[in-house]
């Protein structure tokens, strides 16, 4: 599988996106600059962390207009995989191919820590060697992750499935603590109807290694590769 | 011309940036506040004649992109020609 990862200015996880897919992948894994405008050849795409445009006027904004961008919805209207993590999730939401926005955190403060989330849909591309229910320590790095949806749109995750991961305790409750930014109903990761683009702020790319920490993230990047 | 755009969260949507701030302004003793919301001034000059046809090319630079339309509403005023 051949997996891109796009760059844009400001863009600061792309090379721990590249370590991550790399290590679990192979050599099948490239960088995109934004001002690209073909995305041939590649069977996924992932849009990195970090702060594309300097986070003007919205998170993720600005990033949307790139050239790549109208590249990458035309790829996941053909339904190949997109993954957008922490500030590729708020493009995604911009952009229109994930529902709902993200705000700034509840609490103002830009949250850096280790936190627990628990796999809610075990059937998708981006899960499936995840057990249900499945409580995975990821660390988070965002000041705007409060994830926002209105009623219609939340109903509409619910009733299909959508919500991939939440923001749990080590035990795999839900609670309002272990929500860190307010999200929600502590969504941490949605998909798409189709299946094939997912959003979510915690990195996986960050926990790829015991020695670090956590090896959970592996169970994604397993997934989508398999 | 000149055009002033407001952006504002939307009526209901929390926002803790105002919350902050009306708890700050409470601490000076500013107790008869109530509520503080904040959001985003936009000015633009345009070189632009046609009123209708300005607003018009507004309303679609909001929808577009000055605002996003899940968390925020937006108005604006042609403040002159």
């Amino acid at each position: 599988m051949k997996v891109g990862i796009i760059v844009f200015p400001g863009s600061n996880c792309d090379h721990d996106m590249y370590y991550a897919v790399k290590t679990m992948l192979g050599d099948q894994t490239h960088f995109i600059w934004h001002q690209e405008a073909s995305l041939k050849g590649f069977d996924a795409v992932v849009l990195p962390g970090g702060f594309s445009y300097g986070d003007y006027l919205r998170a993720g904004a600005i990033a949307r207009f790139s050239p790549i961008l109208q590249e990458v919805v035309h790829f996941a209207e053909m339904g190949k995989k997109v993954l957008g993590i922490c500030n590729g999730f708020q493009v995604l939401t911009e952009s229109g191919l994930l529902p709902g926005a993200l705000m700034r955190n509840r609490n103002l403060r830009f949250i850096c820590k280790n936190v627990y989330i628990r796999a809610e849909n075990i059937d998708t591309i981006f899960t499936s060697k995840m057990k249900k229910g499945q409580t995975l320590s990821i660390p988070v790095a965002h000041g705007e992750g409060n994830y926002f949806i209105g009623d219609a749109g939340y109903q509409g995750l619910i009733d299909n499935n959508q919500i991939v991961f939440r923001y749990c305790s080590a035990e795999g409750k839900l609670t309002d603590t272990d929500n860190p930014n307010g999200s929600r109903d502590s969504i941490a990761g949605v998909i798409n109807k189709k299946g094939n683009v997912l959003g979510m702020m915690p990195h996986p790319e960050r926990a790829i290694e015991q020695i670090l920490g956590s090896a959970d993230g592996r169970y994604l990047f397993e997934s989508m590769i398999s | 011309m000149k055009v002033v755009i407001k952006v504002r969260l939307k009526n209901g949507i929390l926002d803790p940036q105002g919350k902050t701030v009306n708890n700050a302004l409470h601490h000076l003793g500013f107790s008869t506040v109530e509520n503080v919301r904040i959001g985003k001034l936009i000015e633009l000059d345009m070189k632009e004649n046609n009123r209708n046809e300005a607003h018009v090319k507004i309303e679609e630079a909001c929808r577009k992109l000055l605002a996003n339309p899940v968390i925020e509403d937006y108005t604006y005023e042609i403040a002159e020609d």
